[in-house]
């Protein structure tokens, strides 16, 4: 059991997906700027990389390596396509917002970098909880930069407001940085710093 | 006429797929540690796109738009295929990959070598995805998609050769240990974005 803890709890912190394999960057950054947005893509990614290592895993003694890229990429798309159709079903608002991004899920490297490096190799349990564990690693990324960008960009969190605006007769000036898409970038590298400087094994040369 | 340069110089600057839009961020931060590999890739990325958007066009006009086999026979032209949209897509991509690898392996043996290990890369870039996805979304004809191929593929490729030229000399600095390689770099794309930003203008 202890090693299957380990397994979900190490992708969090020690071996985050994005701050220090650099995977899956594509998709995290254009959606932060509202918490709606980035808890919808984290469930989606999370459940996406979890089902699709179950399922790469699971039928892993039989494929050939030579076509594997191709198999993997059909499991990951269906799936992606599941999870687009749900969203469009139940969560419209949002999945309008989300626009391309949600297809663009397909071609988020942790997802294939889990199905490539770890669920080919091991058990199917094994890697459910790898995927859970890295799909984690992902959110917890996201929904610091999503918080940080919709408290101080527009003074809410969840679309309720936090810090009143000055131009509703409140105190708070927004900072119009965080409402554009480069301010994420500078969250992630402050994220990125402070683990770093907590755990000096991930400093690079 | 004018439609088409707009759309070209827009995708090339204003939206550019690395800067605007975060696309194909995997590669661009890891291969752009070099100036001349990171002008390989984006060659390559080019050829890609210039041929990847044109082709999903077709088949999303002729095949998957709603009702858009009504050419075949009048009873299909209540099918749509929409749904099926994203396994198309990334096939293609993938099989025009492959595709363009063994000719240039076979006829460009030069020219091969130099973009061979890249090619793989470029069916898990978003950026190519992400463009055919973008020209779905906007409904591009097909000389409209052509051009939309070749800027987005022309803007990414100057991003990340830009980004490659900053990151050579940022070995002669001294930032903080945390910050060093990955921190840095993102910090760079950033100040490189509120610069493309200024692009919006035009």
């Amino acid at each position: 059991m202890s090693t299957l803890k380990k397994t979900f709890l190490d992708p969090i912190f020690k071996n985050n997906p994005i701050g220090l394999q650099v995977l899956g960057i594509c998709s995290a950054l254009a959606v932060t700027s509202k918490l709606e947005t980035v808890l919808a893509m984290s469930v989606a990614v999370t459940l996406v990389v979890a089902f699709s290592s179950l399922a790469v895993s699971l039928i892993r003694k039989h494929i050939p390596s030579s076509i594997r890229i191709i198999v993997q990429m059909t499991i990951i798309a269906s799936l992606v396509i599941v999870a687009d159709q749900i969203l469009k079903a139940f969560f419209f608002e949002i999945s309008k917002s989300m626009s391309v991004y949600v297809g663009l899920i397909i071609t988020n490297c942790i997802i294939m970098g889990r199905a490539e490096g770890y669920a080919l190799q091991n058990s199917p349990m094994k890697s459910f909880v790898d995927g859970l564990g890295n799909g984690a690693g992902y959110s917890v990324v996201l929904i610091f930069v999503g918080v940080f960008r919709e408290l101080l960009g527009s003074g809410t969190l969840l679309g309720q407001t936090i810090l009143p605006l000055v131009k509703n007769g409140g105190w708070y000036q927004p900072n119009g940085l965080m409402v554009l898409a480069p301010s994420a970038f500078f969250l992630i590298a402050v994220f990125i710093w402070i683990v770093r400087t907590i755990d000096v094994s991930q400093q690079e040369e | 006429m004018n439609g088409l340069l707009d759309i070209f110089i827009k995708s090339i600057f204003t939206e550019n797929m690395a800067l605007g839009f975060f696309l194909g961020m995997c590669t661009f931060l890891a291969v752009s540690k070099k100036v001349k590999t990171s002008i390989g890739l984006g060659v390559a990325v080019v050829v890609v796109q210039v041929i990847t958007v044109p082709v999903n066009n077709l088949i999303f006009t002729y095949v998957l738009k709603d009702g858009a086999l009504s050419w075949m026979s009048e009873s299909f032209s209540s099918v749509d295929l929409g749904f099926i949209g994203l396994i198309t897509y990334i096939g293609v991509i993938a099989a025009m990959v492959q595709i363009l690898e063994m000719t240039l392996d076979r006829f460009f043996p030069g020219l091969y070598n130099a973009l061979g290990i890249f090619l793989p890369l470029i069916t898990v870039n978003c950026a190519i995805l992400g463009g055919t996805l973008f020209m779905v979304e906007r409904n591009y004809n097909f000389a409209e998609s052509v051009v939309y191929g070749a800027g987005s593929g022309i803007g990414w490729a100057l991003a990340i050769v830009l980004l490659a030229g900053i990151r050579e000399k940022l070995k002669y600095s001294h930032p903080p240990a945390g910050l060093k390689g990955l921190g840095l770099t993102f910090v760079i794309v950033g100040l490189m974005a509120i610069g493309f930003l200024a692009f919006s203008g035009i």
